[in-house]
């Protein structure tokens, strides 16, 4: 990101990039308001779909995405071209509500996100190419090029994942894959990544980290069964609730290091998942809470009823529709929590949490108080492990204390220390060749020729990933990942070898 | 005589027990303020528990720890302050804290006592850079809005991490470390990381810092740029040093005022010229039996 070409300064100067800008955000949101807006089908009076066009709302959201493109271009800074951006988004929100009076059509609403959605991600990449904001230009905390162009060319990819496999697999067959691959791997990912503010930055072997999954769960099974709360606010309620007992939890182990420390956090899970088991009367014991409230589509509930979301947006009613949100709905929270960590490295805290793993002494000489930041790892480790177990909830229907096992946690932790501990990129391949990996193994019919029927390759999953462990470990003793990336630099971002970043002390 | 007009550490009566072990026994010297202060003593005359003392790491079994960030710690005041049972107080004599009441990190965020130590703490997997900033936490933590406001991307924290990244550069560049600001502080060579250590202690902004033998492995050459940074640090940027070494040519050449420990007692106080020539110290040094030896040691560097 080096001698951008710099900005044109007053208006006159700008307009005609601006205008260029304009024309393309039109272009796009034409590109998007197409087939989602112009074409749909209606029952007619004998019952019969017939086509129908709406090529005014099309055009209205061309003019929004457009109008707001030009407005959060002439605006200088890209924070408050945000704001615009958003701030338009809302307007355009109400008025065309108000101007489709009563009509609280889904479709408008929809078209009006994507617009806003579109303008403001053009602006985003437009800000990437020129040197409009030089606040976050300077060589302080500027992200590489390249690692940022991954970053978006994987996400680009997720999001794309499941309407892709729907393409090749048809409802039926991309039900696996999105489910059992995709969600299932992106819980791990996010308690990787959750776990890994605990373990890979701050320094501390959490060996019961299961408990704060199994907090959250519960916080939103039993919130939404007794009170009725909906998903959006019981998520930041269970996150709560688990940093609550996240700081428990760090209180008594404050002065404990390494096995001391793994110990007394294994206790702590086992102990969560045995008041699970027995408090019946709050738990309902080994049978768990069931019938927690399906996942809505922001209150259109995901059903074959005329007010369901098949129904409202003019979809044949699948059950796949259900399964492909939750994915979105997971992506986001694990996407959360990671620009959540990339962010805190590059703070204080964060900072001082890698500085706690590396030498405690030295902290407290230097002015840190370890007993707040081991307390922060604490707790935001286990808020993220909290809003994943609202996820596991919301995605099972019901839960039980069988789900929050001690083998729960050692899977966690086998991900964060194959990954590489630190590393948010190692957190995700290790999820993904751990979780992936175990499904894998049931897609291994053929071996039942050459052992028998009776041969199931998934009892083997431990003793395929022990042996691989056993393997990782002595050739690559620190994980996939294993060097470290500084925070900040002045001139080059140089990778730490990993012989001389520290593991902690407990 | 400034440890005696403008004391700003006073240690009274530090007595120090581990189990059955007396190391400090009844040790009661004062620094003075603008002094590079040397502690010196044979191996085990407990320099180091006395450092910890004063830095918080050890709670000391008896007495009192002293010391003004601003003004004197005079001894009226120091009384007054220590019947309030209060750690820290604005008194009519100067901004007096009771360090032996105080949690280490404290002692360094408010009162202001950094240190370094005999084993170098950097943070070896982090940047060199990256151990300046980390030093500077108290003062970035707050510029953050203790986390919540710079993680939402609002407030001051980005002027303020440029502000904390130029102080880092401001000191690389004192010590000659500027060109390797983006390496790992564990690939410096031995001399660096102990310069290294003392830019990251100077970047908590400190009144008094106390360097446990910085001149310990380091060659000729790397032992006379040492002395210069000391004088520096002294005469430019109003900082008192109190340093434990025994390279006596460091001692005797940049020090304003030498205290001799020798099993964890006081035998002797004074100028670096009264030391040298003092036949305690060279009795405690080699023994009694050669003296012309032990003057040729102690007096090493005059």
């Amino acid at each position: 990101m080096t001698a951008a070409p710099p900005r044109p300064q007053t208006l006159g100067e700008k307009l005609p990039q601006a205008l260029r800008e304009t024309i393309i955000a039109a272009l796009i949101a034409a590109g998007l308001a197409f087939p989602i807006i112009a074409l749909g089908a209606e029952p007619d009076i004998n019952n019969q779909l017939a086509l129908q066009t709406r090529w005014s709302w099309v055009f209205t959201t061309i003019l929004l995405a457009a109008g707001a493109r030009f407005l959060a271009f002439t605006l200088e800074t890209m924070r408050s071209r945000f704001v615009a951006a958003a701030g338009l988004l809302c307007a355009a929100f109400g008025l065309g509500t108000w101007y489709f009076a009563g009509v609280a059509d889904p479709l408008l609403i929809g078209g009006t996100i994507v617009a806003g959605a579109a303008a403001i991600a053009l602006g985003y990449f437009i800000d990437g190419d020129a040197d409009v904001a030089p606040k976050k230009r300077t060589t302080v905390s500027a992200q590489d090029d390249t690692s940022t162009a991954l970053a978006f060319i994987g996400i680009g990819v997720l999001v794309a994942f499941p309407l892709v496999m729907l393409f090749a697999f048809g409802e039926a067959g991309s039900l696996k894959w999105i489910n059992n691959y995709g969600v299932q791997i992106l819980i791990f990912v996010m308690l990787g990544w959750g776990l890994n503010i605990v373990i890979g930055l701050a320094g501390l072997l959490d060996l019961g980290y299961v408990a704060f999954y199994a907090v959250g769960a519960y916080t939103y099974a039993l919130l939404a069964t007794h009170f009725q709360l909906s998903f959006w606010i019981c998520l930041p309620l269970a996150g709560i609730m688990a940093a609550f007992w996240g700081v428990l939890l760090g209180f008594p182990v404050l002065r404990l290091r390494g096995d001391y420390l793994a110990i007394v956090t294994l206790a702590f899970g086992e102990i969560i998942h045995l008041v699970l088991l027995n408090w019946v009367e709050l738990t309902n014991g080994e049978a768990g809470i069931l019938s927690i409230p399906r996942i809505t589509f922001f209150g259109i509930p995901f059903t074959a009823e005329e007010n369901g979301f098949a129904a409202t947006f003019w979809l044949e009613f699948s059950p796949i529709h259900r399964t492909i949100f939750l994915f979105y709905l997971i992506l986001a929270l694990a996407l959360v929590t990671n620009f959540a960590t990339l962010r805190l490295r590059r703070l204080p805290i964060g900072r001082a949490w890698e500085a706690l793993r590396e030498d405690e002494i030295a902290c407290r000489s230097l002015g840190i108080n370890t007993t707040n930041t081991k307390l922060t790892a604490f707790a935001l480790g286990a808020m993220f492990g909290g809003f994943a177990g609202s996820f596991f909830a919301v995605r099972q229907g019901f839960v039980n204390p069988n789900s929050f096992t001690f083998m729960e946690s050692v899977w966690i932790l086998a991900i964060v220390v194959l990954g590489g501990m630190g590393s948010q990129i190692g957190v995700a391949l290790a999820a993904i060749v751990m979780v992936g990996g175990t499904e894998l193994l049931r897609e291994l019919d053929f071996l039942k020729q050459l052992f028998g029927p009776e041969f199931n390759p998934v009892q083997y999953r431990m003793l395929i990933f022990g042996l691989a462990m056993v393997l990782m470990m002595i050739w690559r003793p620190r994980g996939f990942i294993a060097t470290r990336t500084p925070s900040i630099f002045l001139k080059k971002r140089k990778a730490v070898a990993a012989d001389l970043v520290g593991e902690g002390h407990g | 005589m400034r440890w005696e007009s403008q004391p700003l550490l006073h240690v009274e009566h530090l007595t120090m027990r581990f189990g059955g072990i007396l190391a400090i026994d009844d040790l009661s010297f004062a620094a003075g303020r603008g002094d590079i202060t040397a502690l010196i003593g044979p191996n085990g005359a407990g320099k180091t528990t006395v450092f910890n003392c004063i830095t918080g790491f050890y709670k000391p079994t008896e007495g009192r720890i002293a010391f003004a960030r601003k003004g004197l710690a005079s001894s009226a005041d120091v009384a007054a302050l220590t019947t309030t049972g209060k750690r820290h107080a604005h008194m009519p004599s100067g901004d007096i804290y009771l360090l032996e009441r105080m949690p280490d990190f404290e002692i360094s965020a408010k009162a202001g006592v950094a240190r370094t130590f005999q084993n170098i703490r950097l943070f070896q997997g982090m940047t060199v850079l990256e151990n300046l900033i980390v030093a500077q936490h108290n003062p970035l933590m707050q510029a953050s809005g203790w986390t919540v406001l710079g993680l939402l991307g609002i407030g001051p924290y980005n002027k303020r991490e440029r502000e904390a990244v130029d102080k880092a550069k401001f000191w690389l560049d004192k010590i000659n470390l500027l060109d390797r600001a983006d390496d790992a502080a564990g690939e410096l060579p031995y001399g660096d990381q102990r310069r290294l250590e003392i830019a990251r202690a100077m970047c908590t902004d400190p009144v008094l810092l106390c360097l446990d033998e910085p001149a310990a492995g380091l060659n000729p050459r790397e032992s006379a740029d040492l002395n210069q940074l000391l004088r520096n640090l002294r005469d430019e940027h109003n900082t008192s040093v109190l340093l434990i070494e025994h390279d006596m040519s460091v001692v005797m050449q940049i020090s304003d005022h030498v205290v001799v420990l020798d099993y964890g007692t006081k035998i002797a106080d004074g100028t670096p010229e009264a030391i040298r020539n003092d036949p305690k110290v060279i009795a405690a040094y080699l023994g009694v039996a050669d003296e012309e030896e032990a003057q040729a040691i102690v007096g090493g560097g005059a």
